[in-house]
Formats: C-alpha cells, sequence, structure tokens
C-alpha cells in the first residue's frame, strides 16, 4: 500500500487518531415501526422497478428474439456482455426509455441500449440497436437516447462504440425524428463534431444500416462488418427496384464483402458476431487512450452501514422528514464527511468526501432553501470549483421559501446565485432525485437544465414545478376567486372534483417513470446501488480534462 | 564423508562420470555428492536442456571414454540401459584403468546370454525353466523342441526381447546383431518376482530380499513393491550370483507360478529402475553400495544384519496415453506439481515444469517411491501420493496408475503378468463425463482467472480504484447472466453464469441451478480452488492453460476448455481447423499426399516414427490438401499441424486477421 503511495499521484491518508473518527451517520432502530413501515414500502417499489426492468431487458419479446438468434446473430444485451470486459460492470442508461410512451406500441429501452463499460480497459459509450425492437427502426425517443448517448460521450470525453442493427428512422414518425434540430441528422453532425474533438468513434455493422443509418458507420473513424449479415446502403433492394429496376441482393448491394473489397466503406471483416466485438476490443487497443485523472485518490473503504438501511430510513412518503446526512453515510467511503458550515445555513448540507477513492463536495437538502443555504450552496460550489472536487447534488427539495419576509430578504437574488453557481459550475456535476424536485429547488441543486453529468432517480422520488396538491390548490383558488368575481357559487363538492384529476395528473407526471419514459433523466436506479452507480458515474466523468470555471455576475 | 578406504587394495574414487540421463543421473548424482565424490555428467544433443545437466548418444563408448578421461574421472556409472551390461565396455573400461560400477565384464556376459545363463543357474542348482538353449538354430529344430517341451512356449532373443518367432529374430538382428534364439516352457499368469543381491570382491554376496514387479504393460514394469511373496528366493539368488562371482548390483529374476514354484529366468548385471524399493525397506542406499564395492571396500552389511523392515511400492510415471495402447507420448511439461518428498516418498525424477520430455528416449517421467509400515499402509500412501501428482502438457498414466493400485484383485495382492489384460474392463472404466459439480467448479476457475486479470489491469493502471475495474457483472436492476459455452471432451455445454449481489455465483445447466462461490489459493506455487458447489465444499487443484482447465482433486483429474473461436482457429493455424496434427513429436517416415489432393475421411496422409514406433496419420476429414507443412525425414513436434486443408468456403481472404 505504500508502495502504491509513492509510485502513483495520491493523497494518502494519514492515519492520525484524530483523522480516524469523523464519521458521520447513525445507528438505525431497525425494529421501529416507522423504520420497519418505510422499508417495506420503498421494498415495494425497488421491487416493481427490478421487475419491470426485467421485463424492458427482454427486449421485443419471444418470437423477435429468437427469429433473431435464429440468424445466428447475438442479442444486444449479449453483444454488450461480449464487448465489455469480461465480468465488468455496465452503467446503462434510460432503461425505461419510451415506457408507456407509445400508447400501444411498446417500444421496450426506447429500441436502443446505451451506456459505459470499460471495453479493453478503456471507458467506453457503447450505444446498441435491439432489432427485436420494431426492428431497430428510430422512434423518437430512440434518437433522443441516442443523442444524449453521444452527449454523455462529449462531455466525459469517452470514446464511442456503436453497434449498428437498425432499419432507420421509423417512417409512420418521420416529422418527429428527420426534420428538426435535435433529431435523426444531428446523430451524425455529433459523429463529426466528436472524432474532431479526438473522441473516437468505432461502427460495428451488425445488422442493417439502411439510407440515413448508412452514415452511422461510413461517418466513424472506424468500422467493422459481419459477413452475411451486416449491410450499408442508402438506398435498400425495394428502393433501387423502383428507382433503377435493377434486380439486386442485400448482400451484393451492400455486404461485408462489398464493403471490405470493394467501396472501403468498412475496415474489417468479421466472421460472425462475436469476431466483429473481438476486433471492435481489438480497436478500441489501439486507440492509445490513456485516462489521465485530475483529482488526487485514495484507497476505497466501504460505508459503515448496509445500503439497504436506505429504504427504512427515506421510505416512499415525501411528506416524512430525513437526515440526508443518513443517506450521505451510505453512499461516501468510510461514511467520512467532512461537513462545510454545518451550523449556517443548516437546511442545506454541504461537505467534502470520497466515493471510491475520487474526492466529491456533496449537496444536500435537508429542508426548503432559505437565503443562507443558498448563500451556503454558492460558496461551497465556488470551494469545488476552484479545487476540481466534483459535485453531488442529493435533491430533496421542495423549492425556496416564499412568504413576505423571505421576498423582502431578497430570497430571489441568492436562490439566483445558487442557481448562477450551479449553472456556471464546469466540475463534473452528478444529481440524484432522492425524494421531491419541485420548482426552483430543482434549478437551485442541478435539474436536468442544469446539465449535470448524469442525473438519476429514486423509485420513490417525484418532480414536478410543485407538488400536486399544492397546484390543484392554487387552480382551485383562483377559480374560485373567479367564480366570486362573476357571483357564482364553488361548492366543496365543484371544489374537490375540479382538484382529484389536478393531483392525479401530476402524480402521474411526476413519477419517475414518466421521466424516464421522456429521457428527463439518465434512469431510475436503486437507492442501494446509489454509492456504486455515482462511483461509475464519477469515473468516466474524470476521462474529461479539467475545465476552468468562470462563474457569472452574482447579484449582490 | 567420504569413501572409506580400508585396505591397500581399494582405488580411488574421487570423481565419477554418469554416463547416463534422466532420473537415474539425478539419483547418482544425489549419493554422489552425498558421499563427497564429485561427479561429471555427459548429455546428448537432444537432452541439452534436461534436469541433469544442460555428445552423439550414450550408447557411444568411445565418447564416454574420452570424457571420462578428460574429465579425471576415476570411474564410470552407467545407470540402466545403454552401457550397463556392455561387455564390451566394461572391458574398454578396464583397459583405461577406469572402474566400471558393475560386475566383471565376464558376469555380463554370462548372464547377458540365456543360454549360458540357464547352464549356469542349472550346474549351481538354481531351478530353471524345461527349454531348448542348442546350438541349432533353425526354425525345424526350434519348433520340434518346442513341441517336446510341450506348449505353450516361449522364443526369445537370447541377449534380449521376446515375442514371435520372425519378428523376435529381425528385432534381435537390428537391436543385438544376434539372432540366436531360445526356446522355453510358458508359464500361465506368472508372477514376476527378483531379488535384489549384492556382492563384493571379497567372495561376500548378500540378497535383500524380493521384489514383485507382476504388473507389466508392453512387457514393462508400471508398479513395482517389496518385498514380494516370501519363499526361499533370497538364497537361491544368492547362489546364481555366487556362480558367475558377482560383484555389485544385481538382480535376479524369477518367474512364479501360481503354486509359488519359482524359476530363475535371467540375471540383470546392473542396477536396476526398481532398486528404490529396496532401499526403503532395508534402509540402504545401493548406490553408496556400488561406489564402495566398487571402490574395493567389503559389503557394508551382511546378510544376518539386512533387516526387512515395513513395505514398498515404487510406481513409474510414463508419458503415455493408457487408453491409446499406453502409445508412448513426448511433450512439453507445461504444468507439474508433486506430492511433496519426505522421509517415506520419493520422487525420482530428471525433469522439472517447462521441461520438454523427449520422444527419443524412454517416456518415463519420474518414480513415485513410498514405504508403509506394512503393504496396506504404503498403498494407501501411494493412491494418496499419486492423486498430488499432477501433470498437463502431456498424456500420463497417473489415473491408469490409481484405478490400478486402487483395484481389489491388486489390493489384496493377487498380481500376475497378465494383470492389465484379465482386468482390463475394471481398469479402463468408460470415460465419464464430467459431473455438474465439476463444470461448475471449471466455470468458476475461469471466471476468477478473469477477475485476476482485470485486476492487474487495473493494479498497473493510473486509476486503481474505479468501479468500473470491479468483476461484479453489476447491471443496474437487473441480475446479469453470462452464457458460457464449455467443452467437455468433443461435447459443448452451455452454463449460464449469474453474478450475484454478494459475490457468489449461480450456475445453470440445463434444469440443474448450483450455487457457486470460492477463491483460488495459493499454495507452494501451486492454485488450488477453494471453492462451495451446493454447500459442498472442495479444494481441487486448478491449472488453466490455454483455454484449458485441469482440475485435480481426491476424486481425480478433469479437464475442461472453452472452445476456440473459429475467428482465432482461423488465426492460429489450420492445426485446430480440420487439419491433421503430430499425435507426438517424431521423425516423418513417408508423406503419402501432396497438395490439390483430394483425400477422404480416414485416408493414410503420412507415416511417423515416434519411439520406434510408427504411426500413420490419417485425415481426420474430406477435402482437398491445401499444403503440407512437413517433407520425408523431417521432424515434428507434437500437436504440430502436419496437414492443412481447403475451408469450404473461401472468406479468410478478406479478412483483417
Amino acid at each position: 500500500w505504500f508502495y502504491r503511495c509513492r509510485s502513483l499521484p495520491l493523497a494518502c491518508t494519514r492515519s492520525y487518531y484524530a483523522e480516524t473518527v469523523s464519521r458521520l451517520g447513525s445507528q438505525q432502530d431497525t425494529q421501529s415501526s416507522e423504520y420497519q413501515e418505510n422499508y417495506e414500502r420503498m421494498k415495494v417499489l425497488v421491487d416493481e422497478l427490478k421487475s419491470r426492468t426485467e421485463k424492458v431487458k427482454l427486449g421485443g419479446g419471444e418470437k423477435a428474439r429468437r427469429l433473431h438468434t435464429s440468424r445466428g446473430k447475438l442479442l444486444p444485451r449479449e453483444r454488450i456482455d461480449r464487448l465489455l470486459d469480461p465480468g465488468t460492470p455496465f452503467l446503462e442508461f434510460s432503461q425505461f426509455a419510451a415506457y408507456e410512451l407509445y400508447g400501444k406500441e411498446e417500444v421496450p429501452a426506447g429500441g436502443i441500449l446505451t451506456g459505459i463499460g470499460r471495453v479493453s480497459g478503456v471507458e467506453c459509450v457503447i450505444v446498441a440497436n435491439d432489432a427485436t425492437v420494431k426492428g431497430g427502426t428510430y422512434f423518437p425517443v430512440t434518437v433522443k437516447k441516442h443523442l444524449r448517448a453521444q452527449e454523455i460521450a462529449q462531455q466525459n470525453n469517452l470514446p464511442c462504440i456503436y453497434l449498428v442493427d437498425s432499419g432507420g428512422a421509423n417512417l409512420p414518425r418521420q416529422a418527429e425524428v428527420f426534420p428538426d434540430r435535435d433529431h435523426f441528422g444531428r446523430i451524425f453532425y455529433n459523429q463529426a463534431r466528436l472524432s474532431s474533438e479526438g473522441i473516437s468513434q468505432i461502427a460495428v455493422v451488425m445488422g442493417s444500416c439502411t439510407a440515413g443509418g448508412a452514415y452511422v458507420p461510413a461517418m466513424a473513424d472506424e468500422s467493422i462488418i459481419v459477413r452475411k449479415q451486416g449491410t450499408i446502403f442508402l438506398g435498400g433492394p425495394p428502393l433501387v427496384k423502383a428507382a433503377t429496376g435493377e434486380e439486386v441482393s442485400a448482400e451484393d448491394l451492400g455486404g461485408a464483402d462489398l464493403h471490405c473489397k470493394k467501396s472501403g466503406v468498412t475496415d474489417h471483416y468479421a466472421l460472425d458476431d462475436n469476431h466483429a466485438l473481438h476486433l471492435a476490443r481489438k480497436a478500441v487497443r489501439n486507440l492509445n487512450y490513456r485516462k489521465k485523472l485530475d483529482v488526487t485518490t485514495e484507497p476505497v473503504e466501504a460505508p459503515l452501514y448496509p445500503a439497504d438501511e436506505l429504504y427504512g430510513i427515506v421510505g416512499a412518503n415525501l411528506k416524512r422528514n430525513f437526515d440526508v446526512r443518513e443517506v450521505i453515510a451510505r453512499v461516501v467511503d468510510g461514511s467520512k464527511f467532512d461537513e462545510f458550515k454545518a451550523f449556517y445555513g443548516d437546511t442545506l448540507v454541504t461537505g467534502f468526501s470520497r466515493i471510491f477513492g475520487y474526492p466529491v463536495g456533496i449537496i444536500g437538502n435537508n429542508g426548503v432553501l432559505f437565503s443562507e443555504s443558498a448563500k451556503k450552496g454558492t460558496h461551497f460550489i465556488e470551494l469545488c470549483c476552484q479545487r476540481n472536487i466534483p459535485l453531488i447534488f442529493l435533491q430533496n427539495i421542495t423549492g425556496f421559501m416564499v412568504g413576505r419576509e423571505y421576498e423582502a430578504g431578497g430570497i430571489a437574488k441568492d436562490g439566483a446565485k445558487m442557481v448562477t453557481a450551479v449553472a456556471c459550475a464546469n466540475v463534473p456535476k452528478i444529481t440524484v432525485l432522492i425524494g421531491g424536485s419541485y420548482g426552483a429547488g430543482n434549478y437551485g441543486m442541478c435539474g436536468r437544465a442544469y446539465s449535470p453529468r448524469f442525473l438519476y432517480m429514486w423509485p420513490n422520488s417525484r418532480i414536478s414545478v410543485m407538488g400536486g396538491e399544492q397546484a390543484a390548490t392554487v387552480l382551485a383558488t383562483i377559480t374560485k376567486d373567479q367564480r366570486a368575481r362573476e357571483g357564482k357559487e364553488f361548492t366543496a363538492e365543484q371544489e374537490a372534483a375540479m382538484k382529484k384529476p389536478i393531483v392525479e395528473r401530476f402524480e402521474a407526471e411526476g413519477s419517475p417513470y414518466f421521466s424516464s419514459a421522456r429521457l428527463w433523466d439518465d434512469g431510475i436506479i436503486d437507492p442501494a446501488d446509489t454509492r456504486l452507480v455515482l462511483g461509475l458515474s464519477l469515473s468516466a466523468a474524470l476521462n474529461a480534462p479539467t475545465k476552468k470555471t468562470r462563474f457569472g455576475v452574482f447579484r449582490m | 564423508r567420504g569413501v572409506r578406504f580400508v585396505s591397500g587394495e581399494v582405488g580411488r574414487i574421487e570423481k565419477v562420470l554418469i554416463a547416463n540421463r534422466g532420473e537415474i543421473a539425478c539419483r547418482v548424482m544425489r549419493t554422489a555428492k552425498k558421499m563427497g565424490v564429485r561427479s561429471v555428467a555427459v548429455y546428448s544433443d537432444a537432452d541439452r536442456d534436461s534436469m541433469h545437466v544442460a555428445m552423439q548418444s550414450y550408447l557411444s563408448m568411445e565418447k564416454v571414454l574420452e570424457v571420462a578421461k578428460k574429465s579425471g574421472s576415476h570411474a564410470v556409472h552407467p545407470g540402466y540401459g545403454f552401457l550397463s551390461e556392455n561387455t564390451e565396455f566394461a572391458e574398454a573400461c578396464k583397459q583405461e584403468g577406469i572402474i566400471f560400477i558393475g560386475p566383471p565384464s565376464s558376469a555380463i556376459r554370462d548372464m547377458g546370454i540365456k543360454s549360458t545363463s540357464k547352464y549356469i543357474m542349472s550346474a549351481a542348482g538354481v531351478p530353471i525353466i524345461g527349454g531348448y538353449h542348442g546350438e541349432d538354430q533353425s526354425n525345424e529344430r526350434l519348433q520340434a523342441e518346442a513341441a517336446q517341451i510341450g506348449f505353450p512356449v516361449m522364443i526369445k532373443a537370447v541377449r534380449g526381447g521376446g515375442g514371435k518367432l520372425e519378428s523376435a529374430r529381425r528385432e534381435a538382428r537390428k537391436s543385438f546383431n544376434d539372432d540366436v534364439m531360445l526356446v522355453e516352457k510358458f508359464v500361465e499368469d506368472p508372477r514376476h518376482v527378483e531379488v535384489q543381491v549384492f556382492g563384493d570382491m571379497h567372495g561376500n554376496v548378500v540378497y535383500l530380499f524380493e521384489r514383485d514387479c507382476s504388473v507389466q504393460r508392453r512387457h514393462q514394469k508400471i508398479i513395482e513393491e517389496a518385498p514380494g511373496v516370501r519363499r526361499k528366493l533370497g538364497e537361491a539368488a544368492v547362489k546364481a550370483a555366487k556362480a558367475v562371482n558377482y560383484v555389485g548390483a544385481g538382480t535376479v529374476e524369477f518367474i512364479m507360478d501360481a503354486q509359488h514354484n519359482f524359476y530363475f529366468m535371467e540375471m540383470n548385471t546392473r542396477l536396476q529402475v526398481e532398486h528404490p524399493v529396496s532401499e526403503m525397506i532395508t534402509g540402504t542406499d545401493l548406490v553408496e553400495w556400488q561406489l564402495r564395492v566398487a571402490a574395493g571396500e567389503r559389503l557394508p552389511l551382511l546378510q544376518d544384519d539386512i533387516i526387512l523392515r515395513g513395505h514398498s511400492f515404487e510406481a513409474r510415471i510414463y508419458a503415455e496415453d493408457p487408453n491409446n495402447d499406453f502409445l508412448p507420448g513426448a511433450g512439453p511439461l507445461l504444468h507439474l506439481s508433486t506430492p511433496a518428498a519426505d522421509q517415506h516418498t520419493r520422487i525420482e525424477t530428471g525433469v522439472r515444469e517447462g521441461d520438454e520430455v523427449s520422444a527419443h528416449y524412454d517416456p518415463m517421467i519420474a518414480k513415485l517411491v513410498v514405504w508403509g509400515e506394512d503393504r496396506s499402509a504404503a498403498l494407501k500412501k501411494l493412491r494418496y501420493c499419486l492423486r498430488q501428482y499432477n501433470i498437463v502438457g502431456l498424456n500420463t498414466n497417473i489415473d491408469f496408475l490409481l484405478s490400478l493400485s486402487g483395484h481389489p484383485e491388486f489390493e489384496a495382492g493377487n498380481v500376475t503378468t497378465s494383470f492389465i489384460p484379465q482386468y482390463y474392463a475394471d481398469l479402463f472404466p468408460a470415460p465419464r463425463a464430467p459431473s455438474g459439480e465439476t463444470i461448475c467448479q471449471a466455470a468458476l476457475g475461469l471466471v476468477l482467472q478473469e477477475r485476476r486479470h482485470t485486476q492487474e489491469f487495473v493494479q498497473a493502471s493510473s486509476d486503481p480504484f474505479s468501479p468500473f475495474g470491479s468483476s461484479s457483472g453489476w447491471r443496474s436492476n437487473i441480475q446479469y447472466n453470462r452464457n458460457m459455452t464449455l467443452q467437455l471432451g468433443d461435447k459443448k455445454v452451455e452454463v449460464v453464469v449469474g453474478y450475484s449481489k454478494d459475490g457468489s455465483y449461480t450456475m445453470q445447466l440445463g434444469e440443474e441451478v448450483y450455487h457457486v462461490t470460492g477463491e483460488v489459493e495459493l499454495e507452494g506455487g501451486a492454485s488450488f480452488l477453494h471453492c462451495s458447489v451446493n454447500g459442498v465444499k472442495s479444494r481441487p487443484k486448478l491449472v488453466i492453460l490455454d483455454s484449458t482447465v485441469h482440475l485435480f482433486s481426491t476424486e481425480g483429474s478433469a479437464q475442461v476448455s472453452v472452445p476456440v473461436p473459429k475467428y482465432l482457429a482461423a488465426v492460429s493455424g489450420a492445426g485446430a481447423q480440420g487439419g491433421a496434427v503430430a499425435p507426438m513429436t517424431g521423425t516423418i517416415e513417408k508423406v503419402m499426399v501432396k497438395a490439390g489432393d483430394t483425400v477422404a475421411v480416414g485416408d493414410a496422409l503420412m507415416v511417423m516414427n515416434a519411439m520406434k514406433m510408427e504411426h500413420t496419420i490419417r485425415a481426420p476429414k474430406a477435402g482437398v490438401i491445401k499444403r503440407v507443412f512437413f517433407s520425408e525425414g523431417s521432424q515434428a513436434n507434437r500437436h504440430a499441424p502436419l496437414i492443412e486443408l481447403e475451408e469450404e468456403e473461401e472468406v479468410e481472404e478478406g479478412s483483417s486477421q
């Protein structure tokens, strides 16, 4: 261990006595009825999450899977498994993309799998079409998920590997996938731009790449094609026949032999899927890429408390308070947390810690944000940016405090300071929604609009501009006032009838599944996996070189 | 402790040349070192890298003598085989003033010619078997004599070897330039019992009890024990030795029928391969005795001082394939681990891990010698040690030795020279497919090896703590199930390996699900898979070489491979992909095909000569010969591709591989 300290740029832990005692968290009374009720309710949500994911995992269903494998092709998940360094983790994104989004049409995982895993020791973004889902065609959310994966690659400087097996744009939905800026064409724009930034683009053609799809391998730095399975052409055999009357087979029109021997569109010839993935691994080895960490690391220490205690601490009732420190204690290395400004603005908890040896600055909510909390948060973000420490936001926020006193105290400008700091911070930011995420609190706590590198949701979390109850009450109050002006009556029954659908709608639209289906986040995670997901995300994020932060004007 | 010189007639042996190789060279050196005698080793070109050191051949008298003189050796120890029973060599040594560690040349000659030896033995009152040893060597006369002795009879070359008349003659002519034959009564299902004798230059001759060497294959011993069946063999053997004024270590061989009648067969005028079992039961060092006696000393012990204690077994570990008619093999010892040697366990070997077992000589890798208070204790110890004798890289007879030594009739001591054919079915049980538990162990071994590779990479990287470097197989919200294909013989097996959160694995084989946990432990340079399969703990030795997992446990050994992917098979050459490969290292005698020829399955392609035997290499599948890699007279290593067949499809050209 000491040898490692000398040979690597580590900040060694100095085990002086005083530094071994600052631990966070408390032993939970796991027998208490509150703990047990919380635990049970969260467990139900986690079990539901897992059973739904297991279903999504099956892609386009038994029949489509059988047809796929009968052609000698590997299923997309198995392709990823074999591409990765064997037995290493895969951080998959947006498993619930398109979940209950297209009415009766089920598009599991949006018909595309994305994530980060190690290939030949290099963390890569992997994008794999699932041809068992609607032939791998691009629905609007498929495009969004593909683009998000490229954005992750861009922000975190990760090479991209595209396992292509897609029929191209979903024709009935062409209007939602073709014309706009963030539509299909953006994929190839991104490929060009990413390549120009030195982010390698590797395509493995394992099925069709028709029309626009042909540009994925064509735009790649290096491409591999599987014989008798991969095809690349701008117009498929039916289109060719229609246009020129020429009759040609798919293989002759755009198969591996043509593209490796004549056209030169692809560079490597693979005998089968396994061969192609083996060649892709070799391509990554030839990138001559080395991850350069700009942060210190320390040996990893597990938290002092079991991760599943988070179920019992947090539960599913958003109205019930919990101390975010108990969450931090179950996420960070050795449950060690050096809290910053512990007695000031105490509805926001800030402090330094480590996750899998990487330094982090953690910002967690312990109640509504006041001016002090916002100013403390701003200060802490400034510290982290100055020191190049990644930021972790643990969101459980109803918003900024309202009321005359607080408006007069300038909570708007203090909130704006925090929002400015969050928006401008260039250190890696990772957000986890561990409870509610409402209103401007979402902004200050680095919601999706603030471009965190990664954003995950717990299954109990909710996101909306305000709580359903509050929204219903606001709308009911406005209606009641309007009716009163018109001299009309607004009975309690009418009010209840009006509020009910609003509450229900907010409830449904605030659900993490609703959010994930639309790619407002990068995935729903089991609270017990939070530490690992953050560790993996940090590891991926630290591939990108440090960018200096320049803050905007802070309104004083 | 040097050589004690007790009288003026004692010679001086301060340096001994060992004209032999392998384990016996190492064995002699060990005693020489113990006695403070310097030793000189010689080696042939074929042996440059072997353990006993690093000349054309050990049979070249001129060269051996030349080296002996140059190196200033006082004596030559010939070991066994090679020059050990060569009268001319013993004479030549004498003329050059070098002590030949062995009996006088007259004794070698007398005992080397079977008809003479029988005559002498008969005259000395040693029981001999009825037979014809006459001068008239016509086929007719031999046949008539045979009829008179009464069938079955045995025909042997007077100077060694046995077999059918014509082929025995041919062999004898080839090997000894002498085809004089003898005819003897054939004893059915005999035991082969021999007596270790020792004589000195002062007329003393002692015996060190008997050895039973009945269990043989290809007329070669594989397992020996001492003592054997007690009879008045010792006295008879001493009589035999005295009859030829024997000096040094010798072995008098008898055959014994079911009624324990014994008959003199021959006397071997050298130290034998199996001498350690006699040493073990008498607490002697026969090489030391040889050196002392050769120097003119008296025998260290006289008959009454030689006490028999306990029981000893020797198992010969051969590079051979018992399932393929004990076809001798050669090749690299990719992995070699042995039981620990101690006072009661000797491992006599001349090879180490990484050495090549040469096809040029005897394929014996080692001798495992054990001692116990009684026969059953010694046998238990033998089996215990055999299980720890693990070799990867070439076929060995270790598993066969285990099934042999575990046979109830062997345990009961009912052994005869026809033991193997008699109990063939028991000794060669139909190969059992590895159990589900074994497959799980192999899969675990592979997964843990991958984990080690990942860890090694991660430790060397600049980011050693990243959770991406873990081998947890973690997947978000879903259980990671990994499809693994394993090769068991010619059968493929699918194993679905599930990575559980607690670091354990579930392994599904067909309908069966196993819960598997484990770690690899390193101990004494070997890896052990400390594992639990469905709660049953075990700790087999684990060796993973190339793509094959070898597991060695008290239940025996098992091999499970990862099939070589098609794309890699295409790269690694024609060998694995339908071409023919050399079964063992040898010389190509004849090539019957050329590029462009069409062959059918089973067509003869080449004839190889290895281990003095011809092997015909046949086409493993039908096809057109693309290339022939060897020409007549060239040397092919084991597993070397000999022939490449055309691929059915011309797909490889476009590959970037």
